[in-house]
């Protein structure tokens, strides 16, 4: 995988998500507001992992996943926007972004939630012989869920497969991983059901490529099911309703200089791979993609409410 | 033909499985056991463990697997044992199942199907004798029906599996041994049915309530409804009824507050008033706890002299 290419990615979700936030105050964008930024090594390194077929099952805080599996970015901004355009007609906003044609099944608001329709889509899969892969993503909030527990042991037991990528960002909207959970090694959790473990820097994206390709062959190849722990940092608030009472401004600061970006483009600059010129070439196409984003969701539509209650039912 | 409404679930499994490969059941103690009520009986022998298949306890789990199996192009039978136990699966019927297709801009649909056992009446206590219809049906975005016929017992689950959306429903113990004649005709998820004519006052009922209401009306000259749709009701053929009788009695085994008696009351009063001579009525639980003790049990539950007085109380 060129590095480039991962670079650009990671680059394209900070850049959509800091334009989300500035459209966010200026009243463009409500409701919630969930942004994944330090996160983007842990998606962008999954999602040059899978392929086409594979079903992929996120959670509320899916802008990034959305994205580099496809959806366009404008869609995404017109869903933000709440408008007909957007890639749920407006009836998801930003935590319930779904792309059928991708195999994308959505951004799940209900914590550990997508778990239990990995597992389904697996056993789809498996019954029906298709060599896919299921990619569930979540928190490390989710595995205090019986969900969690639940999925965990079926996908082992009935041998299905879904690559479980865990984004462990050490808060559970405020709640430090150590204050809720009496074991904090999620991997140990994971074995605990016979189930193959990978533990990963999630702010490296070469790392959590690797870790992700290898976890996608593993589960093709075997059938059964995979864990892997992606160790990453939320640099921005849970939400934009949160004043960040529960952790150190130290802390926050001390996980940026591991920021996902920076390092990564300066390891590529190191290596001889990337020049500054490059770095703000990719940077300035990035912002006219964003714009160009910005631009389709303000010139989109209304829904009509007449279609108030249309796709309640399919018939 | 003449069956018990017990053969007629298990006839029910029996085609599906057979019509459509799509088609698989999972539930706790469908397949070795054969079924908690002996429903699936001989079913694992006969279509194989991938497809009548054993799950562990948990609800939740299985239930959300059976939403992600439905999006994979599966038609899944998720049997969940009772509706008791339905409680820990709530939150992927509500929040997963009833909302993929409308949140996601009706990009994705979930032909899925639930099937679950409800009703008291059989001294099995507080936690194993609830009726939580009336909560399903609040749900947009999921289809209820009742089986209270050989047919619909029959019927029900060819008709929910053949619907794009997901359908849960309930089937009932208490009538497990009644035997019944076998039409064969055409089961739809659509129609409320009047089980008996009459034309002095309405009782409407669904499920286990519905034998209670046929016994009732054997002393009134009662026209008896099926409900057999809880959601979307069919309000048509009730309001028809009323037109003609000019009284209703609904009978619900939910509790009173909030049951599904108070929608069905609802809606007679917006949109049949002025057919009335008397205010609709209700027979429904009684608001405690299902008790264990049989006289305790009975007293909790609708039963025909109930139904009977309340009939008789819009008279004057």
């Amino acid at each position: 995988m060129s590095g480039i290419a991962l670079l650009t990615d990671m680059l394209r979700i900070r850049r959509l998500e800091e334009k989300s936030a500035e459209l966010y105050g200026a009243g463009r964008i409500r409701g919630f507001l969930h942004l994944y930024i330090g996160e983007e090594a842990v998606a962008a390194g999954c999602m040059r992992a899978l392929a086409p077929e594979d079903n992929v099952v996120a959670t509320y805080r899916e802008h990034g996943h959305a994205l580099l599996r496809g959806v366009p970015m404008g869609a995404i901004m017109a869903e933000m926007y709440g408008r007909r355009e957007g890639c749920s007609r407006g009836r998801g906003g930003s935590m319930h972004l779904f792309d059928a044609s991708r195999r994308f099944y959505g951004g799940n608001a209900i914590v550990g939630g997508g778990l239990p329709l990995a597992v389904g889509l697996a056993l789809s899969s498996s019954l029906k012989k298709e060599p896919r892969v299921t990619a569930c993503f979540f928190g490390e909030g989710a595995v205090a869920e019986g969900a969690f527990h639940e999925s965990m042991n079926l996908a082992q037991l009935w041998r299905l497969p879904v690559a479980f990528f865990c984004e462990n960002n050490l808060y559970a909207m405020g709640t430090a991983l150590a204050r809720s959970e009496s074991q904090t090694d999620l991997c140990v959790k994971a074995a605990a059901f016979g189930m193959a473990t990978l533990k990963v820097d999630g702010m490296d994206v070469a790392a959590t490529h690797e870790a992700a390709r290898r976890a996608r062959a593993q589960v093709l190849e075997t059938g059964v099911p995979v864990f892997v722990e992606f160790q990453t940092y939320r640099f921005r608030a849970h939400s934009m309703f949160d004043p960040e009472l529960y952790r150190e401004k130290s802390e926050v600061e001390e996980w940026k200089k591991r920021g996902p970006i920076h390092n990564f483009s300066a390891r590529l600059k190191a290596e001889g791979k990337l020049t500054e010129a490059q770095f703000l070439e990719i940077d300035a196409a990035v912002m006219r993609e964003v714009d160009a984003a910005v631009a389709f969701a303000e010139a989109g539509t209304w829904e009509p409410v007449e279609d108030l209650a249309r796709d309640v039912y399919t018939t | 033909m003449t069956i018990t409404y017990r053969e007629a679930l298990r006839m029910g499994l029996r085609e599906a499985l057979a019509a459509d490969e799509r088609v698989f059941l999972m539930g706790e103690d469908v397949g070795k056991y054969g079924g908690t009520y002996a429903v699936s009986k001989g079913l694992l022998e006969e279509f194989g463990a991938e497809r009548v298949r054993d799950t562990p306890l948990s609800e939740l789990g299985f239930v959300g697997a059976g939403v992600g199996a439905a999006l994979g192009g599966m038609r899944p039978i998720v049997e969940v044992m009772t509706v008791n136990f339905s409680l820990l699966a709530l939150d992927q019927v509500v929040n997963s199942a009833a909302l993929l297709r409308h949140m996601s801009g009706g990009q994705v649909s979930v032909p899925l199907v639930i099937r679950t056992c409800s009703g008291a009446g059989r001294q099995l206590a507080a936690q194993h004798s609830h009726s939580f219809e009336a909560w399903y049906a609040h749900v947009p975005g999921i289809k209820v029906v009742a089986a209270a016929s050989i047919d619909d017992a029959r019927g029900m689950l060819g008709a929910a599996l053949a619907d794009p959306d997901p359908v849960v429903v309930f089937e009932y113990p208490a009538l497990f041994e009644m035997k019944g004649e076998l039409s064969g005709e055409k089961v739809d998820l659509s129609s409320a049915q009047v089980r008996r004519p009459g034309s002095r006052v309405t009782l409407v009922a669904y499920g286990a309530s519905l034998p209670k209401a046929m016994q009732a009306a054997e002393t009134l000259d009662a026209e008896v409804i099926d409900l057999r749709v809880l959601r979307p009701l069919d309000m048509a053929t009730v309001l028809e009824s009323v037109k003609k009788t000019r009284r209703a009695v609904v009978v619900d085994e939910c509790w009173r507050s909030g049951g599904l008696a108070a929608e069905v009351m609802a809606r007679i009063m917006e949109q049949g008033f002025y057919d009335l001579d008397a205010p609709v009525a209700r027979v429904c639980t009684e608001e405690v706890p299902i008790p264990y003790a049989r006289h305790l049990e009975e007293a909790a539950l609708p039963h025909a002299a109930k139904i009977v007085a309340a009939a008789k109380g819009l008279f004057g």
